[in-house]
């Protein structure tokens, strides 16, 4: 790897460096989120082993509890401990959130520095499709590609993934096609260096950080989106424990035991959020229109 | 403007036609014979090549689009393998229930998120604004179903002034009572969204030269934030709830499974559990309408907002 080459993605990289900091120092909220969604993914890779009691093994004599020392979040209506069900359930909320959102963010971004680049009709026919995907409603589009391919841990990444691909595609493509006149891309080109090397080593980490900012945000959508299918009843298979099934679950004790909707509600809410915070700080870091406001 | 509306048209009639061809294409690569999958694993042959003739399977796959399509265009969507009825009715039954509860929402968050939205804005970096925006983060956070069941456990169940099941219709007070909670629901949600843009757009706004200049001549403050400088923030402000609307569609599935109100979410999901392949296809035709025909609408809005669009 040539010298001009490492300098073209320490200035990406650096740049993602110094605004993760800068946002660090002027908003202290995305400390905030930060922090808290590494204590909920810590929580999720140690559920097996700080669970109190096994999530899917059910109590029949300890059914529907209120919190006590035992259950601390109570039990659900087949006595199950809703703690250690909350614990594993956000496992699968982090894995299907974190892994759809790469691979939109894979194929988005590849599919916007492609037509960025290109430029011409390709672009033009290309982004037409991914504004038709970006006007349809998310949860309908996953909704009909969960229940046509089966509920399994892969389809449901890829039905969510698909709905956020249009939006990296975007994302993607406006800083392609800024980076793409600049200098050193039209020094590269005269060097006879290729399309797919001038993309991959030079332009991608120009766009990096607007990218990775858009996945902590995308990561929240797509952990909502999760959770939203598994409450329509198209998620994971009981009596595996996600949040959105939970709730799902709890819906039709609500009546008498509201804590069995209210604690994954809130589990829910606090990772959305935690990404949220997270990401919104990123953003205003590296935009440069709202640079000049902080 | 003719000419931009024409062009807006037909590349709206354009991604219609595309669209329609996808859902075709989907309903039918799928794996496994609708057929089958209607009648279950225990039917006999004959029984499922008479339903395959029925919903016209057997036929040549080009027949079957021709049919699809001229079928779309007229409104005539087949009929429900569940109910009977014609596809086109369901739909036009539960219809104005969802019309209903979005348009609600879209004025309850507009009521609330522009001045909030302004008012964060005009006091930047103050207390006032971070508290506009930790509130409009939170309620953008919230899964649609998570916030709706919040409502109903303070609203319906603890305090008591919302029935539980609000699927009731008859005099004034019933049609309110059904309508304001879910309304409430979704139109919060949609004022974090519509906070946020307002704010931004605010904040480009207001350090335009033309703001300084008629605070110079000595404008009161109030008009210049709210005449001067609000107009001009609309145009994004529209672009963006018009994008969102996406979100509140599909948002307002999860509404009409929490208050169990009838709506398209619900016979949406209806139609997936039940494999009600004729229903599912006209779902996706009039989910792909509606969103074509908010693309356009916006796009006009637009337009007459700011009179410098038709000239790209």
């Amino acid at each position: 790897m040539s010298s001009g080459t490492s300098s073209t993605q320490m200035t990406g990289f650096a740049r993602l460096a110094r605004a993760t900091i800068a946002a660090f120092n002027t908003n202290k909220t995305s400390w905030f989120g930060l922090c808290l969604f590494l204590v909920i993914t810590v929580l999720a890779i140690l559920a097996p082993w700080i669970s109190p009691h096994d999530p899917i093994e059910q109590d029949i004599f300890s059914k529907l509890q209120g919190p006590s020392a035992t259950y601390w979040f109570g039990t659900d209506y087949f006595g199950r401990d809703i703690l250690s069900r909350l614990l594993h359930g956000a496992r699968y909320s982090l894995i299907i959130g974190i892994a759809a959102t790469f691979f939109a963010m894979v194929v988005g971004s590849i599919i916007g520095m492609l037509a960025g680049y290109y430029g011409g009709r390709f672009d033009t026919i290309t982004m037409q499709v991914m504004d038709i995907l970006l006007a349809f409603p998310a949860l309908i589009l996953g909704l009909i590609i969960v229940a046509m391919l089966g509920p399994s841990l892969t389809n449901i990444i890829i039905a969510i993934a698909l709905t956020s691909i249009p939006s990296f595609a975007r994302i993607a493509r406006a800083p392609t096609i800024a980076v793409k006149e600049r200098e050193f891309i039209e020094a590269g080109r005269s060097l006879g260096y290729s399309d797919a090397r001038l993309m991959i080593v030079h332009i991608l980490p120009n766009i990096a950080a607007e990218i990775l900012v858009m996945f902590s945000l995308w990561t929240a959508s797509s952990i909502r989106t999760e959770a939203s299918l598994s409450f329509i009843g198209l998620g994971l298979k009981p009596p595996t424990p996600t949040w959105g099934g939970m709730i799902r679950e709890g819906f039709e004790n609500i009546l008498e035991s509201y804590w069995l909707v209210m604690m994954p509600g809130l589990a829910i809410l606090l990772v959305v959020f935690a990404l949220n915070l997270l990401g919104d700080g990123l953003r205003d870091a590296i935009d440069p229109k709202l640079k000049g406001e902080q | 403007m003719t000419a931009f509306l024409v062009r807006r048209t037909g590349f709206a009639l354009i991604t219609l036609f595309v669209v329609l061809t996808i859902i075709f294409l989907i309903v039918r690569i799928l794996p496994g014979d609708p057929a089958q999958v209607i009648l279950g694993d225990q039917a006999d042959a004959g029984s499922i090549a008479a339903l395959r003739t029925r919903l016209g399977l057997d036929q040549p796959l080009a027949v079957q689009y021709v049919t699809f399509l001229s079928g779309a265009v007229r409104g005539d969507w087949g009929v429900s393998l569940v109910t009977g009825r014609p596809v086109i009715q369901e739909v036009l039954n539960v219809l104005p229930w969802t019309i209903e509860l979005t348009v609600f929402a879209l004025l309850i968050g507009a009521a609330i998120g522009i001045p909030m939205g302004v008012w964060a804005a005009v006091n930047r970096n103050h207390a006032t604004d971070y508290v506009v925006r930790i509130a409009s983060l939170l309620g953008l956070s919230f899964p649609a179903f998570v916030s709706g069941i919040l409502l109903l456990i303070g609203l319906a169940i603890q305090v008591r002034w919302f029935p539980v099941i609000s699927g009731q219709r008859g005099t004034w007070t019933q049609w309110l009572q059904s309508l304001v909670l879910p309304a409430i629901n979704l139109g919060l949600i949609m004022a974090a969204y519509i906070t946020r843009v307002t704010r931004s757009a605010m904040l480009e706004v207001l350090s335009e030269d033309y703001v300084r200049t008629a605070r110079a001549k000595g404008v009161p403050w109030p008009a210049v934030v709210w005449r001067h400088a609000l107009r001009n923030a609309l145009i994004p402000i529209i672009t963006i709830v018009g994008l969102y609307l996406g979100v509140l569609i599909g948002n307002s599935v999860l509404t009409e499974i929490v208050f169990n109100r009838p709506g398209l979410g619900k016979l949406i999901v209806g139609a997936l559990n039940q494999r009600d392949y004729t229903m599912l296809q006209g779902m996706m035709v009039i989910y792909t309408l509606l969103v074509v025909l908010i693309n356009l609408a916006t796009d006009v809005i637009y337009s007459l907002a700011d009179p410098r669009v038709k000239m790209q």
